[in-house]
C-alpha cells in the first residue's frame, strides 16, 4: 500500500506512541471492569468472621457453620478417633499436611489447635463437592472392613481421615482447608480470624 | 507481511471476506477529504453506544429490577443503585459512565442530527440513511426512557407514570394500550421488570440492527461533505474519486483525534459535576420513588425537553378530540417530521454554504427554538401566562421550519454549487 | 472555506450549551445561607460523632457501611468501641431498630433515610448541603405544633429540634406582609431567646460538621472522583497532542 511505503521514521515513532498511550488508557479503563469482578463489600461484611459456641457439643459429634457461604465442620474428636490418626501415614497423599492450605498453627497431625476440636472447611479440594461424614468404623461404614472413620466426597469418591486428612490414590490433590481461627474462649471458637494458638 | 501471516490470511480470505470487507469500508472507502468538525459525531455515536452497552453489561451484573421494599423499607431497585455505587468495587465509576453516557448519546446525536441539516445530508441518494437515522433517534428515545425507570427514585417513577399516560390519550384503544404497557393499573413491579427487559436486551438488538443498515447504506452510496457535491461524479483512470481518500488510515487517526477530544469532555463532566447541574441526574431521583407523593415539579430530562413543550403546547381540544390527545400527537409529529426532511427540502443544492439567506434565516429560527423549547420544557408551567405563550409560538414555529420549507428552499436565492468540493 | 451562517451558528451553540441556566422557582423564593462544607478529617469526624448521637436514633443511613468511616480517618477499633450502636459487626449498615410503620405512628411520617438527603435536597435555590444548612439553625419554638418545634425553611415539620440543648430556645416573630398581588406571606424572623450549651458560632460550626458529613456520606467516593478525574484529564491532554501530532502527520499527504 502507498501509505505504508511512505511511513517515515516520524510517523512510526508517533504511530508507536500514540499505540501505547492509547493501549495504556484502554488498560486503565479495564481496571475499574474487572474491580467490579470482584466480592463487593457486601459479600466481605458477609464473610466476616462468626463465632461458634462449642460447649453443647458432645464427643465424637460434629457441628456445621456457615463463613462466607461455606459449610466450616468443627468435628470433637475423642480419644479414640484420634488415636487412629498415627496408623494412617502410609495410606495418606499429603500425611504431614506439606501441600495442604492450613495456617501454620494447625499444621500438625491432628491439624487443628486443640486436638480435640478439628475446624474444617467441608469442600472438597479435587472439584468442590462437600464430603459426608462416615464416622461410622469398619465394613458399617459400607467402606470395607478396614474403615477408621472419617468423610467420604460423594461426587467422586475421595476419602479422608478423622484429620480431613485426603487418602493416597483418590482424585482430592491436598486435604481439606483448615480455615483461620482462634478460641475467644475455652468453648468459644471465632472462624475467619487468625489467632496465635 | 511475513510469509506465513500472508498464508494464515489466505486460508481466512478464502472462507471469510476479511479482506475485501476491510478493504470496502476502510482502506479503500473513499470518503470526500473535505470533511470538518461536524464530521466528527458519527464516529462519536458510535463510540457512546459501545461505551453504554460495556457499561450496561457490567451494571446488570450488580442491579436488580425489584420494586418491593427491602428490610430497610427502601425499594430493592433504587437500593440495587446504591449498592453499585457504594459497595461495589469500581461500580461507581461504571455507573457515572453509563448516566453520564446517556446524556452524552443525545448531545452527539443531536448534533450528529444537525449536521444532517447543515449539509443536506438527507438528500437524493441519502435518504434511506437518514431514515435508518430517524429510527435510530426513536429507539434511542425509548431506550433513554426506559432506562430512566431503572433507578426508581421519584423522577424515575412520576415520569413514567406521566408518559406512559401519555397513551392513554389515544381514542378508543387509549386506556388498554397503557395498562398493556404498565401491565398494571400503576407504574409498579410489572412496569419496572419489563422495562428492564426492553432496555437491556430488546431495544439495544434494535438499535445495533439500526445502525449496521445505517453504516451499509452509507458506505452504499458514500458520504455527503460540506460542500454537499457528489465526489463520485469525478473518478480517476482507477475509478477512484478524485476528492476522496481512503478512510483509513485517514479518516481513522482524525476519528481518533475527536474520540480524545470527546473524552476530555466526557471525563471533565464524569468525574467533576456527574449530576450535570441536576440535568443529568435529577435531585429528585437521589429519592427513592413512593407511589404517594408526586414531587412538586417534575420535568422529563433534559434531552425530552424540546418534544415534552410540543406537548405542553397544544391546550385546545379539536374535533371533538380533547387537548391531551393533539398533545400527544404534536410531540410525536415533532419528532417523526424529522423523517419527511429529504422530500420537504425542494433546495437545488445541498449545503448550507450555497443556500440563500432565507433558509439560512430558517435554520438558526429552528436552532434558536429548539433551545428556547428546551428550556421551557423544564420550567412549570405558567397557566397561560408568558412562558406558556412563548412555547405556543415557539412550537407553532417548529412546526412551521418543515412545513413551510417546499416553498422557501425553492423561492430562496442560492449560490452555484461547485464542480469539486473546497478545501 | 466557511460562510458567517455557520460562524454564527456555531457560536450560538456555545452560548447556548455554556450559559448558566436560570431556573425560576415554582413556589416562593427560598433563602439560604451558604453551608461551609468541609472535607477535613477532624470536621467529617466531629460531625460522624453528631450524626450517630443525635440523628441515628430515628433516621437511617442503610447504605452506608460502617466501616466506610475509616475513610475519614477514623480506625477499626475506634469505630467498634465509640460509634457502633445499632450494629454487631463493622461490616453491617447504617440501620436502626425504629420499623417504617412505628416512625409513621410517632412522627405522622417515617423520618427519612439520610444517605443521600444532601444530594436529594439540592434545588435552584441552593445545595442539598445549603439547604440543611439552614434548615437545621432555623427552628423555633412553636406551641401550635404537636413538638412544640416550627421550622423557618421546612414549614410545619415533623421533627422536634433535636439538637436544641446545643442550640438553645428560638422564638419565631411570624409578620404578615402583603406579596404584592392581593395575598399574604408569612415571614418569619428568628431570635434566641434562651442560649444554649454553644454559643452561636460553636453552634454553626457544629451543624457545619454534621452538614459536611452528610455531604460526605451522599458521595463518599467524591473526593477519590475528583482526584483520579485530575489524572485522567491529565493524561487524556497528553494522548490528544500524541493523536493530534499523528494526524497532522498523516494529513500532510492531502492537498
Amino acid at each position: 500500500m502507498s501509505v505504508d511505503e511512505k511511513m517515515d521514521s516520524g510517523r512510526r515513532q508517533l504511530l508507536l506512541a500514540t499505540s501505547v498511550a492509547g493501549g495504556a488508557a484502554a488498560a486503565a479503563t479495564a481496571v475499574p471492569f474487572v474491580a467490579s469482578l470482584t466480592p463487593s463489600e457486601r459479600a466481605k461484611a458477609a464473610g466476616a468472621p462468626v463465632e461458634a459456641d462449642v460447649s453443647k457439643l458432645a464427643p465424637g459429634e460434629m457441628m456445621t457453620v456457615e463463613w462466607q457461604g461455606k459449610p466450616v465442620w468443627i468435628l470433637r474428636r475423642t480419644e479414640e478417633m484420634l488415636a487412629t490418626l498415627d496408623k494412617l501415614d502410609d495410606q495418606l497423599a499429603d500425611p504431614a499436611s506439606e501441600k495442604s492450605v492450613q495456617p501454620e498453627y494447625a499444621k500438625n497431625k491432628a491439624r487443628s489447635i486443640k486436638p480435640e476440636f478439628l475446624v474444617t472447611i467441608g469442600i472438597c479440594t479435587h472439584l468442590g463437592c462437600s464430603p459426608s461424614q462416615k464416622f461410622k468404623i469398619g465394613a458399617a461404614s459400607g467402606l470395607g472392613d478396614e474403615w477408621p472413620g472419617g468423610f467420604l466426597c460423594p461426587c467422586h469418591g475421595s476419602t479422608f481421615d478423622l484429620a480431613a486428612r485426603v487418602y493416597a490414590g483418590k482424585p482430592a490433590p491436598t486435604n481439606l482447608d483448615i480455615p483461620p481461627h482462634k478460641y475467644l474462649a475455652d468453648t468459644k471458637i471465632l472462624i475467619g480470624e487468625d489467632g496465635t494458638a | 507481511m511475513t510469509t506465513k501471516s500472508q498464508a494464515l490470511l489466505n486460508w481466512v480470505d478464502e472462507r471469510f471476506p476479511l479482506t475485501s470487507t476491510w478493504k470496502a469500508h476502510l482502506s479503500e472507502y473513499y470518503a470526500p477529504k473535505n470533511f470538518n468538525f461536524w464530521y466528527f459525531f458519527g464516529s462519536l455515536a458510535l463510540l457512546v453506544l459501545v461505551i453504554q452497552i460495556v457499561t450496561g453489561i457490567f451494571l446488570v451484573m450488580h442491579y436488580k429490577p425489584d420494586a418491593s421494599l427491602n428490610a430497610s423499607g427502601v425499594p430493592v431497585a433504587f437500593a440495587a443503585v446504591e449498592y453499585i455505587m457504594r459497595d461495589v468495587p469500581g461500580g461507581w465509576l461504571i455507573r457515572y459512565m453509563h448516566s453520564t453516557g446517556a446524556s452524552a448519546f443525545f448531545v452527539v446525536v443531536y448534533l450528529h442530527m444537525f449536521r444532517g441539516l447543515l449539509y443536506g445530508s438527507y438528500r437524493k441518494p441519502r435518504e434511506l440513511i437518514w431514515l435508518f437515522g430517524v429510527g435510530i433517534f426513536l429507539a434511542l428515545m425509548a431506550e433513554a426512557f426506559m432506562g430512566y425507570l431503572l433507578p426508581w427514585g421519584q423522577m424515575s417513577f412520576w415520569g413514567a407514570q406521566v408518559i406512559v399516560n401519555l397513551f392513554s390519550a389515544i381514542p378508543v384503544i387509549g386506556p388498554d394500550l397503557a395498562l398493556v404497557i404498565r401491565g398494571d393499573f400503576v407504574v409498579s413491579d410489572a412496569t419496572l421488570n419489563r422495562f428492564f427487559s426492553f432496555h437491556v436486551i430488546a431495544v439495544p438488538l434494535v438499535l445495533i440492527g439500526l445502525v449496521l443498515a445505517h453504516i451499509v447504506a452509507l458506505h452504499e452510496v458514500g458520504s455527503n461533505n460540506p460542500d454537499g457535491v457528489e465526489i463520485k461524479k469525478k473518478k480517476d483512470a482507477n475509478g477512484v474519486p478524485l476528492d476522496g481518500i481512503p478512510f483509513h488510515p485517514y479518516y481513522t487517526v482524525k476519528d481518533i483525534v475527536g474520540v480524545v477530544g470527546f473524552l476530555i469532555v466526557f471525563s471533565a463532566v464524569m468525574f467533576f459535576a456527574p449530576e450535570g447541574g441536576g440535568y443529568f441526574l435529577e435531585y429528585n431521583n437521589f429519592l427513592p420513588a413512593d407511589p404517594l407523593v408526586t414531587p412538586p415539579h417534575i420535568a422529563p430530562v433534559w434531552y425530552f425537553t424540546p418534544f415534552y413543550s410540543l406537548l405542553r403546547a397544544v391546550t385546545y381540544p379539536l374535533f371533538g378530540l380533547d387537548a391531551k390527545f393533539w398533545g400527544v400527537i404534536a410531540m410525536g409529529a415533532g419528532v417523526v417530521i424529522f423523517a419527511f426532511l429529504p422530500w420537504l427540502d425542494r433546495s437545488p443544492v445541498k449545503s448550507i454554504r450555497y443556500k440563500g439567506p432565507i433558509f439560512k434565516t430558517a435554520l438558526v429560527l429552528f436552532v434558536i427554538i429548539f433551545f428556547v423549547l428546551g428550556y421551557l420544557g423544564v420550567q412549570p408551567p405558567d397557566n397561560g401566562g408568558i412562558k406558556d405563550r412563548t412555547t405556543q409560538i415557539c412550537s407553532v414555529l417548529y412546526f412551521a421550519f418543515f412545513l413551510l420549507m417546499p416553498w422557501y428552499s425553492k423561492l430562496d436565492k442560492c449560490k452555484p454549487e461547485p464542480e469539486r468540493v473546497t478545501s | 472555506m466557511k460562510t458567517r451562517a455557520m460562524k454564527f451558528v456555531k457560536r450560538l451553540f456555545a452560548a447556548a450549551l455554556f450559559a448558566p441556566v436560570v431556573a425560576m422557582a415554582a413556589g416562593a423564593a427560598l433563602h439560604l445561607d451558604k453551608a461551609p462544607v468541609s472535607t477535613d478529617p477532624a470536621a467529617l469526624q466531629n460531625g460522624a460523632k453528631v450524626f450517630i448521637n443525635y440523628c441515628l436514633n430515628c433516621h437511617s443511613a442503610s447504605f452506608v457501611r460502617y466501616n466506610r468511616l475509616k475513610d475519614i480517618g477514623l480506625s477499626e477499633d475506634l469505630i467498634k468501641d465509640n460509634l457502633l450502636f445499632t450494629a454487631d459487626k463493622i461490616g453491617e449498615q447504617m440501620k436502626i431498630a425504629m420499623t417504617r410503620d412505628n416512625g409513621k405512628a410517632w412522627f405522622g411520617a417515617a423520618p427519612p433515610d439520610l444517605t443521600l438527603v444532601a444530594r436529594a435536597r439540592s434545588s435552584e435555590f441552593g445545595s442539598g448541603a445549603d439547604w440543611l444548612y439552614t434548615y437545621l439553625r432555623q427552628f423555633y419554638r412553636d406551641p401550635n405544633r404537636p413538638t412544640g418545634w416550627n421550622n423557618k425553611v421546612f414549614e410545619n415539620v415533623g421533627m422536634p429540634h433535636v439538637l436544641w440543648e446545643l442550640q438553645g430556645d428560638m422564638v419565631g416573630h411570624v409578620e404578615e406582609k402583603d406579596d404584592g398581588h392581593g395575598g399574604k406571606i408569612k415571614e418569619v424572623s428568628l431570635e434566641l431567646v434562651k442560649p444554649g450549651v454553644q454559643t452561636t458560632e460553636e453552634y454553626d460550626k457544629t451543624v457545619a460538621d454534621l452538614v459536611s458529613f452528610l455531604v460526605w456520606m451522599g458521595e463518599p467516593m467524591a473526593e477519590k472522583r475528583k482526584s483520579i478525574g485530575v489524572i485522567v484529564l491529565i493524561f487524556l491532554a497528553g494522548l490528544f497532542v500524541l493523536s493530534y501530532a499523528l494526524k497532522k502527520n498523516y494529513w500532510k499527504d492531502i492537498h
